[in-house]
């Protein structure tokens, strides 16, 4: 089966900065793929790449087996790519419906239908087993894991097929974490493609299936999240592995 | 983790939902844990409003007269309308100090259109408004499509228009209005019993409709509705002070129509704010305009919108303080008609860091003030001390946005 999101050969350059070269992912559909890498390996300009704010200079996107560009927020929304980005945006003077909803209200008759907004909240909220006080409370008064999952439901609100979490257990208590990986988790079981940016590599083991690791803006290996251990991938990530004698040792396994 | 799946539907029941049905411990219980978490409402102005009251009818016993309440009630129109726009702006987190420039002006140009060029009064009037809406435009494009802070934009507006004011108005300096449609907007008064006592059931009525369809629809949709004591209980204030004002305001001259527009203003834009896509586009951007843009909300339009919307009211509120003094002079809109319009936006409850209020606030804000300024006038008091008590208000107010906010962040509400 094709995968639903696929990027190849992804560069994109800022000025004399190469922040991507020649960069591939694949995301399957029920699947945790983690996108790693030290700062400044690319993993924003990646996110921007995927969500439309920073188109590619060069490179292919593949969504579910044909090609597509993706110039604008709105397409990746429109395709079906959520988005949550570390810093939430969410508005604290709203309540829970309202930031759900907001930019995608359900009208009656011109009218904010309050009603049906509710009750497709607490419905979702619901199936996605998130503890909330009430729906009707305004966001500033929720904890950082309560405000992180309401970012992500309201991300789902439109149906996506693949949802791009940005760091969303940065900052995040033990117990807020759990929360947060455990609604990763659900959403894997909804059948939907899930990219986590993290350099939490304990979560990462702990939810991912495969992780992407990029380094100085070029792929540096996609390991299996549950062979894998931990130091490779740190290896990976820090470059440790990248010295004459590893590469040699490439060479003469043939590429890979 | 485990156990999300059961307490998760109890949860959602809204608290606020839930104290009510307890009856009346648990509307003290609720209160108590809105003042200490700082969601404090309308209630410090509505008690301010109480006390400011009682202290004036103490000194003098014709403050609370029918013909002082019915003057009072005209007289916070021209400044309520002014502050109405003032709330919208409020609500973006900005600022317009151009709204009494404007309203001068527009005023101005209605004069001059209307008895100098002898045109149709409606028509003087839709022009005026439609020139105070360009007037804000003009700031709003500036604002948020150049980028210039709110507080210069219009600082230079204010300063422009008030020129403008007086080019228009010419050398005279003054233009009297002569008796007809623009003199009535303040001087036509219902004298007919039935007018006000038909307003007040008809907002009683509408508003009991209203709640009870709502909570029809809620509860059929399974999601929590309000008690029947809750609806029967804000149903019973309401038309305590609905037909209480048209009981005073039937022993004077009967209902005002500058009254009856302000308070439809204040209600259809409440409506706008609360319940249209549009309002609360508002107040996501006076939140968060970062959660805004990626909302896919036109930051940039509703900026422009809530500018051109407070030049609108702005011209509105000039046309009415014209009206009132049945003449349009250099100093309309002039002085402290723009701090007063902000002053009873805050005083009335709308938070100048934006994303909190509501028109509301306009209508209480100018009664606390008008009543001050009635009061002081009752008592011969000059308006110096005037001056000083209003800013001691307004400070007051502005304590009590600032502290609320606090011990809001402190309880985790803002």
């Amino acid at each position: 089966m094709a995968p639903v999101l696929a990027l190849e050969g992804i560069s994109k350059r800022f000025g004399a900065v190469q922040a991507l070269k020649d960069v591939s992912l694949e995301v399957h559909a029920g699947e945790v793929v983690a996108l790693v890498g030290d700062n400044g390996a690319g993993k924003s300009t990646m996110i921007k790449v995927i969500a439309g704010v920073g188109p590619p200079d060069e490179g292919e996107i593949h969504w579910e087996g044909r090609p597509v560009t993706i110039h604008s927020p709105s397409e990746a929304q429109s395709l079906g790519i959520a988005t949550v980005y570390q810093d939430l945006a969410l508005c604290d003077n709203l309540d829970v419906v309202g930031n759900l909803y907001l930019g995608n209200e359900i009208r009656r008759l011109g009218v904010l239908d309050e009603v049906a907004m509710e009750k497709r909240s607490r419905d979702l909220l619901n199936t996605l087993s998130i503890k909330i006080p009430s729906v009707r409370i305004p966001v500033a008064s929720l904890s950082g894991g309560q405000r992180q999952t309401v970012a992500i439901s309201r991300s789902l609100l439109g149906e996506p097929k693949v949802v791009l979490l940005d760091e969303p257990t940065a900052a995040l208590g033990v117990e807020q974490t759990a929360q947060v990986l455990d609604l990763v988790e659900r959403l894997r079981a909804q059948n939907l493609g899930v990219i986590l940016i993290s350099h939490n590599m304990v979560d990462v083991k702990a939810v991912a299936d495969r992780v992407a690791v990029l380094r100085l803006g070029q792929n540096n290996g996609v390991f299996d999240a549950r062979t894998t251990t931990q130091e490779e991938i740190i290896a990976a990530i820090t470059g440790a592995s990248d010295n004459a004698v590893s590469r040699r040792r490439q060479r003469s396994e043939g590429g890979t | 983790m485990s156990d999300t799946q059961g307490p998760a539907s109890d949860a959602q029941v809204d608290p606020r939902l839930l104290v009510r049905e307890e009856g009346l411990a648990g509307y003290l219980g609720e209160a108590r844990r809105r003042i200490k978490g700082g969601e404090l409402g309308p209630l410090p102005v509505i008690i301010g409003l109480v006390v400011i009251w009682i202290v004036f009818q103490t000194l003098n016993d014709r403050f609370l007269s029918a013909q002082n309440l019915s003057n009072l009630s005209v007289d916070i129109v021209a400044t309520g309308l002014i502050s109405v726009g003032i709330v919208f702006v409020l609500l973006l987190g900005e600022i317009d100090l151009s709204a009494g420039a404007v309203s001068g002006a527009c005023a101005a140009i209605l004069a001059v259109l209307s008895v100098n060029q002898g045109w149709n009064p409606v028509l003087a009037i839709i022009v005026s408004v439609a020139v105070g809406a360009t007037m804000g435009l003009i700031h709003g494009f500036f604002f948020a499509k150049i980028g210039v802070p709110s507080f210069v934009v219009t600082l230079a507006g204010m300063l422009a228009w008030t020129g403008f004011q007086l080019w228009v108005l010419g050398p005279n300096g003054t233009i009297n209005l002569p008796d007809g449609l623009i003199s009535d907007l303040t001087g036509t008064y219902f004298a007919y019993v039935i007018a006000a006592y038909g307003l007040a059931a008809l907002a009683t009525a509408a508003f009991l409709i209203v709640s009870l369809a709502g909570n029809a629809r809620r509860r059929k949709a399974g999601v929590p509705s309000r008690s029947m004591g809750d609806i029967v209980f804000r149903t019973a204030v309401l038309a305590v002070v609905a037909f209480g004002a048209a009981y005073i305001l039937n022993l004077y001259r009967g209902l005002p129509l500058a009254l009856l527009i302000f308070l439809a203003v204040v209600v259809v834009t409440d409506f706008v704010l609360r319940r249209t896509k549009y309002g609360r586009s508002i107040f996501a951007v006076g939140g968060n305009i970062e959660a805004a843009r990626r909302a896919g909300i036109n930051v940039a339009f509703i900026r422009m919108s809530v500018f051109a919307i407070s030049g609108s009211f702005a011209a509105l509120g000039g046309i009415f303080a014209a009206s009132r003094i049945a003449s349009a002079s250099q100093a309309t809109g002039q002085s402290n008609v723009l701090m007063m319009a902000i002053a009873a936006a805050v005083i009335g409850g709308t938070s100048l860091f934006g994303g909190r209020g509501s028109t509301f606030s306009a209508l209480l804000g100018m009664l606390v003030i008008q009543s001050i300024a009635s009061g002081m006038a009752l008592q011969g008091v000059s308006n110096s001390i005037q001056f000083m008590v209003t800013g001691a208000v307004l400070l007051a107010a502005v304590v009590i946005d600032s502290v609320s906010r606090r011990s809001q962040k402190a309880s985790g509400r803002a």
